[in-house]
């Protein structure tokens, strides 16, 4: 049996979304720019696409940007709102917990001369609100928050963290990391104060490669990639025309049936949970009602170390990931994890569960059976 | 610009009746070498010298790196051949060779001509002064010296006339193939390729033994070793890997023995089923990359309670390497930032905080006989289950 619960690191790819991606790439193959028929058809695959997405998310279809991902529409983000509003202050504000896409674009920033807060998490992995509001300076011109953490699945008070924000100094760009909490909640900008937000189509059961940005458009931003002058100079670079339309028929997708699949998702994960209980001296991190991620499961088993356990785990056709294994493959102890306050021996035991809409309950029931077997197994054998 | 390199070779020149030998694998081993570059070659031997000539076109990097990974090369000079038409036109070739070779004027020279070709007008000692008297008049910077010049330009006159004064350091050593095959244990550390790469210099044909330990090990892990065999082979041709699965040993020495003596009792059982696999392919000896005091493992203490299960030779080149000298021949033959990777090797995964560095052997070989019971039918199944992956260079 395979079961497949890293879905946080990326997703199967929904049929209907490749086979009218492979439809594209064979037939409306055109470039976009093109002034004949086959660049107009293509062209009308992107508009066809951006108008889906604009919908969904209640907002104008020019403000949405397609990109390669959640990592470049996090670049535009920050690098592009920081170079075209340094005028105005050169302070921003983020969280400990964000994804490296994040985190290393902040600090490229510092090394460009802004100034950045990190404000810290609970042991739920959530910042509070009045941190946020004693971070908020005169200086300040951007604030970066994480939707849904990737590796405990921990959800942040988007929208009230917005109303704050454009309470204090509505010139104050807010842009949301939505890479893992796309397609799980239903995310609308405009009444979340949300100015920016990044989503990746590989995490939604869409290609990999492809994403977009929602940029609201009413606030300044500059591009950090230049060429040709497509997506109105916002991104030279022909677009992704097979990609775009994937992402865009898989979040359609995802949106006919939101609620019931999330609904399923909790259930799934209530359930998990019950069972991994069961298993003396384990522990899960962060929240795991529905004040969390539907799809996220952090757990610590004390004695075992995560990459062993993984490779157990993949013995039997279980996928899992160690900590976030969404970053890179480098075995590095996890920064949200520290956050929130795991403890020293445990950091190295921690495996991430992640479940999607193809994640049945006799998987799960699978997967709670193998932890049974291979947890005292692998207890016997410890490093001293 | 060049057509041909003349392939300098040292030690085995003076191999005396086996010289042939030599030559006829070297030359085998730099046609497989050349398999690898764009291009076609003709390797052949003409008095007592190895040329290759470039019959088509060729990347000119592309064909020294590689010939740069044949042991039994001490040096690559790169030639021009020309036709005889002459020696004013010979004169002139040279000197816009100069011209092309060494942008840079302000340099010593020296000519030296051989003349094979007996019927040439000049001899020997007049094509050098003639020579070099017409490299003067073109560049009047350069200057004569004939002890110890800057560029020796060598003009050979034989059916054609042959130019060359560069010499690109090749690896040295012995051409794979004339001493016989060792089985060399890979982990996926930074020692092991480089001690394979070591022997291999002196002629030996290369197998490896890799153990594998899932779920303690990752295929990640094993994917390394095979890269690493991989980056090895381009100096040793095809290497057959052995991969074995350890798991099963592991844990019962875990369950059966002192932790503190894991280690050892672990490394007494690879080097068995090393020399076992060894002896059955026809090795001459077991290959490991160990060095003094480097590890607990790898104390002398330690070193020798290893060896006492082989009956076979164990070569350790690095012996009395130091750690940096290792990583600058991994740098060398490019296997260092593979071996870095960080993915856990067998070694690691059980290793006590405080194993022993003085190991008891009667100790260890007391301990030992707890695991008498199942261990012979372990150490068959791991043998019976030996996967065997045939590692090559591509192109």
């Amino acid at each position: 049996m395979e079961v497949y619960l890293d879905n946080s690191a990326t997703t199967k790819c929904f049929k209907d979304v490749a086979e009218l991606m492979s439809e594209i790439m064979c037939e409306d193959y055109g470039n976009p720019s093109s002034m004949h028929n086959k660049g107009m058809q293509a062209e009308t695959r992107i508009r066809t696409a951006k108008e889906i997405i604009a919908k969904n998310l209640k907002v104008n279809e020019k403000e949405i940007l397609f990109t390669s991902g959640g990592t470049e529409s996090d670049n535009i983000a920050l690098i592009g709102s920081a170079m075209a509003n340094y005028r105005a202050g050169r302070h921003l504000i983020t969280t400990k917990i964000e994804h490296p896409a994040i985190l290393q674009t902040m600090k490229y920033l510092e090394e460009q001369g802004f100034e950045v807060t990190y404000l810290p998490v609970d042991k739920n992995g959530q910042i509070r609100l009045a941190d946020l509001e004693k971070a908020i300076t005169d200086e300040t011109i951007l604030v970066s928050i994480m939707h849904t953490n990737n590796e405990i699945g921990a959800l942040q008070p988007i929208e009230e963290a917005g109303s704050l924000i454009k309470r204090i100094n509505p010139n104050i760009i807010f842009h949301v990391d939505a890479v893992q909490g796309f397609g799980k909640f239903r995310i609308y900008p405009k009444r979340m104060h949300i100015d920016l937000l990044s989503v990746s189509g590989h995490k939604i059961h869409g290609p990999k490669g492809v994403g977009f940005l929602y940029i609201n458009e009413k606030i300044k931003i500059k591009p950090i990639i230049f060429g040709g002058g497509q997506q109105k100079g916002m991104r030279s670079g022909t677009e992704n025309v097979p990609g775009v339309a994937g992402l865009a028929k898989a979040i359609e997708m995802i949106y006919a049936d939101l609620d019931t699949d999330v609904e399923k998702l909790y259930r799934l994960k209530e359930h998990f949970i019950q069972g991994v209980k069961q298993i003396p001296d384990v522990k899960i991190n962060g929240l795991t009602g529905r004040d969390s991620a539907p799809h996220i499961v952090s757990v610590s088993i004390r004695g075992i170390r995560s990459e062993v356990m993984l490779h157990a785990l993949e013995e039997k056709g279980i996928y899992v990931s160690a900590g976030s294994a969404c970053a890179s493959n480098k075995p590095q102890t996890s920064e949200t994890l520290k956050a929130i306050g795991v403890e020293k021996d445990l950091l190295d035991s921690t495996i991430r569960f992640s479940f999607s809409d193809f994640t049945t309950v006799e998987e799960i029931d699978y997967t709670l059976q193998a932890l049974q077997e291979i947890v005292p197994m692998l207890r016997k054998y410890v490093r001293h | 610009m060049f057509t041909a390199f003349l392939i300098k070779y040292a030690e085995i020149g003076v191999k005396g009746k086996n010289r042939y030998l030599f030559e006829d694998a070297l030359v085998q081993q730099i046609k497989y070498a050349l398999k690898r570059c764009e291009g076609e070659f003709k390797v052949h031997k003409t008095q007592g010298r190895i040329y290759v000539d470039a019959l088509t076109d060729f990347d000119f990097d592309e064909t020294v790196d590689n010939l740069k990974t044949v042991f039994g090369i001490s040096g690559i000079c790169p030639v021009v051949y020309v036709e005889d038409e002459g020696f004013e036109k010979l004169c002139d070739t040279v000197v816009k060779y100069i011209a092309d070779v060494y942008p840079e004027k302000n340099k010593t020279f020296k000519v030296m001509a051989r003349r094979a070709r007996k019927n040439y007008p000049l001899d020997s000692m007049e094509i050098n002064r003639e020579m070099g008297g017409a490299i003067l008049d073109a560049y009047p910077e350069m200057h004569v010296d004939v002890h110890n010049p800057d560029i020796v330009l060598n003009i050979e006159i034989r059916e054609k006339i042959y130019i060359y004064s560069e010499i690109i350091p090749g690896p040295g050593g012995m051409p794979i193939g004339t001493a016989g095959k060792a089985m060399l244990l890979l982990s996926g550390g930074i020692d092991s390729p480089v001690a394979g790469y070591m022997i291999a210099k002196r002629g030996v044909k290369i197998d490896a033994v890799y153990f594998h330990a899932p779920p303690y090990t990752s295929e990640r892990a094993k994917q390394k070793v095979v890269d690493l065999a991989k980056l090895v082979s381009r100096y040793t041709g095809p290497i057959y890997l052995h991969v074995i699965n350890f798991t099963d040993i592991q844990l019962y020495i875990y369950e059966k023995c002192p932790h503190e003596e894991l280690t050892i009792i672990m490394r007494r059982l690879m080097m068995k089923i090393a020399e076992h696999i060894a002896k059955e392919t026809e090795c001459l000896g077991l290959i490991t990359g160990e060095s003094i005091g480097q590890v607990a493992s790898q104390t002398m203490h330690s070193l020798a309670a290893t060896n006492e299960v082989c009956t076979m030779p164990v070569y350790r080149p690095l012996i009395g390497f130091d750690k940096q000298e290792i990583v600058e021949v991994a740098e060398k033959i490019n296997t260092y930032e593979t071996s870095i990777l960080p993915y856990e090797d067998c070694c690691t995964i059980f290793v006590a905080k405080h194993p022993v560095t003085k190991p008891n052997l009667n100790m260890i070989k007391k301990h030992e006989k707890n695991l008498e019971e199942k261990i012979d039918e372990l150490v068959k199944t791991a043998l019976e289950t030996d996967e065997l992956i045939i590692v090559q260079c591509d192109k």
